[in-house]
């Protein structure tokens, strides 16, 4: 154990924990749900945690800085029917431009609740609580209640989600779960490798000293959330290529399953520690969850909410209790390591001596 | 004394009730018969389980804590009640049930973070999704009603005067309330844990035990004004108080309880409700649609936090400017040191 300690640090712990229980869960659904193991569940499990997984790297960005965005919801509906109600109205835009507005409406959403907590000094919490209503109430009023439905829809965005880029045996490659692996890797390389992206682990662990430390904290808080904009205005259209029908609802609650993804994932909540590789694992073990515990036979779909909230319960818990005894079990580890060091260090040294 | 008065109304209460007075002042003028009794009496009894429960988070928050949970308590409650005594249990004994299961919801709340020392955030974000979900176990997408007179008139039949038996029940919260926080020793003890709970402990305070109880109060408060939405609604689904939770704290914010605890009076929560309540039925009024009342209390939620920031940020700079006072010392080491490139 201790030999394992000095080698991987305690939060690889977690990440392969997260691996070996969505494993076993696969295994279990495949024993008890006729056709589990098919192509169509992939499709359907991929293309769901594709969405929830750009927004869980999004949040876990803005997490790390010990913030939280509860808007993403309503920045996901409000992207998705407006640029879907762009697109009715003229089908024959470049996709590349429809992208990059979906980008641009997050960012600048993101950037209003950066604007508030970074300069505003708004506590997250209360300000994303707020902007998450405003989004939501602004596409209500703006949309009056229309709905953007499929066969307004151009050709090519409909046929998005069913295009497979390429097959693993029955497994469907799709373009939805290609954009969400990109994202995942891109930022999670940004996080190790960037200064920006460490610079929001020293905020985060202490935002006092990260600010006495020189570091731009105000700045790059609000980069944190103008780009998480950015991802759920991405998961908008997403949000739109998936589903096609877009209602003034669309979107809502995502919140909580992004947030839950992100600490079941193993962000710490209180900012500091976490990884994208964590939280999209907890993506795809709250989406296996829920989009399998309804079809085991004789269950009822009202289980779930109740096992999801359980699940975050347990995730936290665990991070809390047993993570916490790791590290110190790993910090011992090193202490011993350090020591040998130095021990073989002195009678090396006296060995060689003149 | 004038000092003091002068400062009161400098105050965030002061602040509140200028507000108040000019709502009321436009609504009053706008409506005959706004300031009638009856219809403030509506104007309460529309909101008063979301009210209650207001009451109950402003503990929560002085004790530097949150409670997500409170509208998924109160429809578990509403929910429990409507299937009990669709099973024969009567309605009193459903009651009793009701208010054991908000009391069981916040123990298990409470558990998390007094004992285990959980973030309350996850705890009860947690608790928002999964109470929900054993509400939809009993409940399904059902609609359940069928309740007894005597049991739907308790958000509407006057009992006293004019006044319902919610109302009535509120009011008492209120005093109750005031007085826990402003005059108790535990309500002390809420100050004390919420403005530095390491202080409190050293100084002997059983944290634990104040953090528990408050979990608790919060969630048998919450299912208490479940089962009298229940009561008044006449049915329940599995959807029922869903989304309570961003009015009920913007109403404890605005009151000027802070977010990170240790501060705060329930005069001003009252204020503030009374503030959001007339102003809502001033808007409605107005013809300003149920959802975009939401956003504006969205608006003014962040704006009770901005404002005061924003006002303190520009008195700080022009003081700064003056050469009154120095600046803070945030502000010195900030200015003196800079920024050196970040390396990864």
């Amino acid at each position: 154990m201790t030999a394992l300690l000095q080698r991987i640090r305690p939060e690889r712990f977690r990440e392969l924990a997260l691996v070996v229980i969505i494993l076993a869960l696969i295994a279990f659904f495949g024993s008890q749900i006729p056709d589990f193991a098919s192509g169509l569940t992939f499709t359907r499990i991929s293309t769901s945690v594709a969405v929830i997984a750009v927004l869980a790297v999004g949040q876990t960005m803005v997490v790390l800085t010990r913030n939280i965005d509860l808007s993403v919801g309503s920045i996901v509906g409000l992207v998705a029917y407006f640029v879907g109600t762009f697109l009715t109205r003229d089908q024959g835009i470049n996709p590349i431009v429809v992208i990059a507005m979906s980008i641009g409406i997050g960012a600048a959403l993101g950037a209003v609740n950066g604007l508030l907590v970074a300069w505003g000094r708004v506590p997250a919490i209360i300000a994303t609580l707020g902007t998450l209503a405003i989004y939501r109430v602004f596409l209500v009023e703006a949309s009056g209640s229309r709905t953007v439905t499929t066969d307004k829809l151009p050709d090519w965005l409909l046929q998005l989600p069913r295009v497979s880029l390429f097959s693993v045996g029955d497994f469907d490659i799709l373009p939805l779960a290609v954009v969400a692996v990109v994202v995942i890797i891109a930022f999670q390389l940004m996080l190790r490798y960037l200064p920006f992206g460490r610079r929001l682990f020293a905020i985060g662990s202490n935002p006092e000293a990260a600010r006495v430390a020189g570091f731009p904290v105000q700045r790059d808080v609000f980069v944190a959330y103008l780009l998480n904009g950015g991802l759920a205005g991405l998961a908008g259209f997403m949000f739109l290529v998936r589903f096609g029908n877009i209602t003034v609802t669309a979107g809502q609650g995502l919140e909580l399953q992004v947030v839950a993804a992100v600490v079941v994932g193993g962000v710490n909540i209180f900012g500091g520690s976490g990884s994208m590789i964590g939280a999209f694992l907890g993506a795809v073990l709250i989406d296996l969850l829920q989009q399998s515990i309804i079809r085991l036979p004789g269950i009822s779909e009202f289980v779930r909410d109740a096992f999801l909230g359980l699940l975050i319960l347990l995730a936290v818990a665990s991070d809390k209790v047993i993570l916490g005894r790791l590290r110190a079990l790993a910090a011992r580890a090193r202490r011993q390591q350090e020591e040998e060091r130095l021990h073989s260090d002195a009678t090396g040294g006296l060995g060689s001596g003149p | 004394m004038a000092r003091d008065l002068v400062r009161r109304l400098g105050s965030w209460e002061g602040l509140l009730l200028v507000l108040l007075l000019a709502i009321v002042a436009v609504n009053a003028v706008s409506v005959p018969g706004y300031l009638g009794v009856q219809n403030q009496i509506n104007l309460l009894q529309l909101n008063v389980e979301k009210v209650i429960v207001v009451l109950a988070m402003t503990m929560v928050i002085i004790a530097g804590e949150i409670d997500l949970s409170i509208a998924s308590v109160m429809g578990l409650a509403a929910v429990l009640v409507a299937w009990l005594t669709e099973r024969g249990v009567s309605m009193e004994l459903a009651i009793v049930i009701a208010l054991l299961a908000g009391v069981l919801a916040g123990a298990f709340n409470g558990f998390w973070v007094a004992v285990v020392g959980l973030p309350s955030l996850a705890v009860t974000l947690a608790g928002l999704i999964g109470f929900r979900g054993v509400a939809r176990l009993f409940i399904g997408d059902r609609s359940l009603g069928g309740f007894p007179d005597w049991f739907t008139g308790l958000g509407q039949h006057p009992l006293l005067g004019p006044i319902p038996f919610a109302i009535l029940a509120f009011s008492v919260l209120l005093v109750v309330a005031a007085i826990v926080l402003q005059a108790s020793g535990f309500g002390r003890l809420l100050y004390v844990v919420g403005s530095s709970p390491d202080v409190a402990r050293y100084s002997g305070v059983r944290v634990r035990r104040v953090k528990w109880s408050i979990f608790i109060i919060s969630s048998t408060v919450s299912a208490f004004a479940g089962i009298l939405l229940a009561a008044r609604l006449g049915a329940v689904r599995g959807s029922t108080a869903e989304g309570f939770e961003l009015d009920i704290i913007t109403m404890v914010l605005l009151g000027g309880v802070s977010i990170f605890g240790g501060s705060g009076r329930i005069l001003g929560v009252f204020l503030s409700i009374l503030l959001i309540l007339n102003l809502r039925n001033g808007l409605g009024l107005l013809n300003v649609s149920g959802n975009a009342q939401t956003g504006v209390l969205g608006a003014l939620l962040i704006l009770s936090v901005l404002v005061p920031n924003v006002a303190r940020g520009v008195r700080g700079r022009l003081q700064a400017r003056g050469g009154r006072s120095l600046p803070p010392p945030g502000r010195l080491t900030e200015g003196a040191e800079p920024s050196p490139p970040v390396g990864g």
